[in-house]
């Protein structure tokens, strides 16, 4: 084990696959001899040299489109957008093309594509650059969806994510890029987390907190608190990709602990959680001792302005009291 | 009569000028001092197999515009009736390793690489044995055998995607090159400008050809696009631009293989301006209130056929007689295509959710929500599973019923005043 942080851990997979497989290949804005605007691809340049790690034009649909086609004919493309927001401009070439490609022909062709890109609120960059579209993404079949929260996760999806023959939707933090984690030594062999495993952070008995992305982080803050001032034992679920989704695990713990908060940054109408709360309801109606809570971020544009950027995504207290909540009157 | 001649002026004053190519010898003499001449004729063998690929997609055409009309095809149905020069002209300038890319307007290209018409046809009546197995439809042909990389239904959607062939082709070192066919239209989309920069910047085997049938849907190009000059239109983005005459297959022909030589040679990405016209309406829904039946029977006096025809028969590869046959032969492959479509089945309801993901050996989690639900949701672990006895239901309805040809499309459905008038052709009358 050796402690990484999120960028770098991030930066390692990168470089493992670069040097594994040579039809790997990185493209997106500044990534190059900026070194990546979060320092994710600090140095592969230099490395692996201009043909396959690409400096491109701020083009996002185009860059997108080009590694479509690339991945459609022989080689693995990751593409980088330096923050989730601008891969609205992208979002014909994900959705219709990336996502229906395979399916509308017929299952002739594969598009092994990665998409990576921060997202997330807390660093006062305002309505159009902080915002959290998982559930965008979610929505769409024919696409992967990975959401690591810590960086051993970071380095094991991305892996994943890469060998994987699917369009992947990789969405990173932008708060997680600098926090710590231990991850596993390239020399004891690859370290590939799978899709579809959700990760249970925490083991509890009397509620469910499912955290998607940062909020996995938030959610086990949370359950310390439940722990140490009120007696109660939450089981905290990281569910890590949302497509495909470890339901079973989510489900056992429901059935476990009667009760269920789930805590995502995005909005709330369509929310992760609001889909996720459905699914728990349909398979788990009877295991239910309260209605599924939900913690969302503020149904608003991200405001610039601090105090009010802090309230409009979810914090611990708020995650407590959805917890306690559902404790209530029982 | 002046109240009937206002709006006939309006219309003239909306629809502009059209792009024309110099046709008459002494335009021609004036179009270039470099000149280079009437395109060379490729060798007879090639010549007939040109006319027949022609004849073959003109009369495909016009049969699927006669089977839409009888509800045996569904959505939306694009014709390139009038386009077929620039289509088979542009195909036989490739190599077999070399990619196509086009988009809604794609039948006659899969055509041309060499897909076979049955399966085109099957694809439009949705059924199994269609290219994309009826999941894709009229706007969605693909043969990745024969490297015909897909019709795009997104205007412009296609122009990233064809980059991307260059990309892989720069980054595996292989000389195949992609030629990328889109409209009038799509010159306006942002991909346009930006993947002329990248193609240009990374220096990208690619030939972009824009299709300029001189209307970007019902919207004429002088009202959509406020350069006209189509070939100068990726100048500033660094790719040179040259035009060719859309309706002479010669002229395509010569034009394109430059093209993909300075393409695949040079590593000079080129923007080819075909100049062409579609005789029938956008789609099949299209009452053409945007262009006078003059101008339509003006362009059809250069039909890329007749035209075709004609010269071979100066030349003496064909005669009359020879022309008949090939379009006789036409004629029977479609309806051996037709006859192929009718008899293969629908796709399988249990197939609904094939190749919504390639499944390997990853861990076989929740890729489609939620399989387990009660109702119709299902998803790639369950296909085992019966169908759904309500859709089943569903599914039944529509695999027999509205399909059985036997039941004419409402005519509001289908508004091309040519369909379902016996099958017209370029020059008026079916065969012979």
């Amino acid at each position: 084990m050796a402690v990484l942080r999120y960028r770098d851990a991030l930066n390692q997979a990168l470089r493992e696959e670069l040097t594994r497989d040579e039809r790997v290949f990185l493209m997106g804005e500044d990534i190059g001899v900026f070194n990546g605007a979060y320092k994710v691809t600090a140095g592969l340049l230099e490395e692996f040299g201009e043909a396959r790690v690409r400096d491109t034009p701020i083009s996002e649909n185009t860059i997108v489109g080009m590694g479509v086609g690339a991945a459609m004919t022989g080689t693995r493309p990751v593409v980088e957008l330096m923050t989730i927001n601008f891969s609205l401009l992208a979002m014909d070439q994900i959705v219709n093309h990336a996502a229906h490609i395979r399916y509308m022909f017929g299952g002739q062709v594969k598009v092994p594509l990665v998409v990576r890109m921060p997202q997330g609120a807390g660093h006062q960059l305002g309505p159009t650059h902080s915002h959290s579209f998982e559930a965008l993404y979610l929505h769409v079949p024919g696409l992967l969806v990975a959401v690591p929260s810590t960086p051993a996760d970071a380095k094991g999806l991305l892996k994943s994510a890469i060998r994987d023959d699917n369009p992947v939707i990789f969405i990173e933090h932008e708060y997680l890029y600098g926090q710590r984690g231990d991850v596993p030594d390239p020399d004891d062999g690859d370290h590939l987390v799978p899709f579809g495993k959700a990760a249970v952070r925490r083991d509890g008995s009397d509620v469910t907190i499912v955290g998607i992305s940062r909020m996995a982080l938030t959610a086990t803050r949370a359950a310390e608190v439940l722990a140490d001032e009120h007696t109660v034992s939450a089981e905290v679920i990281d569910p890590r990709t949302l497509r495909p989704l470890d339901l079973d695990t989510i489900l056992a713990s429901v059935r476990k602990t009667n009760r269920c908060v789930i805590v995502e940054e995005g909005w709330p109408h369509g929310g992760v959680g609001a889909n996720l709360a459905a699914l728990i309801q349909e398979q788990a109606f009877d295991d239910l001792d309260a209605p599924v809570g939900r913690v969302t971020g503020a149904d608003v544009p991200m405001p610039y302005s601090k105090p009010l950027e802090q309230i409009a995504f979810p914090h611990e207290p708020q995650v407590v009291a959805a917890a306690l909540a559902t404790l209530r009157d029982v | 009569m002046s109240g009937g001649r206002k709006p006939r002026k309006a219309k003239a004053r909306i629809l502009g000028k059209v792009t024309r190519m110099a046709t008459t010898p002494a335009a021609r003499k004036r179009r270039s001092q470099s000149d280079p001449g009437p395109p060379p004729l490729p060798e007879p063998g090639a010549a007939r197999e040109w006319l027949a690929t022609m004849l073959l997609i003109r009369r495909f055409e016009e049969r699927a515009g006669e089977l839409y009309a009888k509800a045996k095809i569904g959505g939306f149905l694009h014709l390139a009736i009038g386009e077929e020069a620039t289509i088979v002209g542009a195909a036989r300038a490739l190599r077999d390793s070399d990619y196509l890319i086009s988009t809604y307007r794609s039948h006659g290209h899969a055509i041309a690489r060499g897909t076979s018409p049955d399966k085109v046809m099957a694809e439009l009546f949705g059924k199994e044995g269609g290219c994309s197995r009826g999941r894709g439809g009229s706007m969605h042909m693909f043969d990745l055998e024969r490297r015909f990389m897909g019709g795009y239904g997104i205007v412009g959607g296609n122009l990233p995607i064809a980059a991307g062939f260059g990309l892989s082709a720069d980054l595996l070192r292989t000389d195949d090159a992609t030629l990328c066919m889109f409209g009038d239209g799509a010159s306006n989309q942002g991909t346009f400008g930006e993947t002329m920069n990248l193609a240009a910047l990374w220096r990208l085997p690619i030939v972009f050809m824009v299709s300029n049938n001189q209307f970007g849907m019902g919207t004429a190009l002088a009202r959509h696009s406020a350069v006209t000059d189509l070939r100068r239109k990726g100048e500033s983005f660094g790719v040179p631009g040259v035009r060719c005459d859309g309706m002479d297959v010669a002229d395509t022909h010569r034009t394109i293989v430059d093209a993909l030589q300075r393409a695949r040679d040079e590593r000079q990405p080129v923007l080819v301006e075909a100049v062409t016209y579609r005789f029938r309406g956008h789609s099949m829904a299209d009452p053409e209130e945007y262009r006078t039946r003059e101008q339509v029977a003006e362009w059809r006096r250069r039909d890329p056929i007749a035209l075709f025809s004609a010269r071979l028969e100066d030349a003496g590869v064909l005669d009359a007689d020879g022309v008949a046959k090939l379009d006789a032969e036409a004629v029977a492959r479609v309806d051996e295509a037709v006859a192929f479509a009718d008899a293969s089945p629908f796709p399988a309801p249990e197939s609904l959710y094939d190749d919504v993901y390639a499944l390997g050996d990853q861990v076989r989690g929740w890729y489609s929500v939620d399989e387990r639900s009660p109702g119709v949701h299902r998803g790639e672990d369950e296909r085992e599973r019966d169908v759904d006895p309500r859709m089943q239901e569903e599914y039944d309805q529509h695999a027999s019923g509205p399909h059985s040809g036997q039941e004419e499309r409402p005519a509001d459905a289908a508004q091309d005043a040519d369909v379902g008038s016996g099958g017209r052709t370029h020059d008026g009358e079916r065969g012979g």
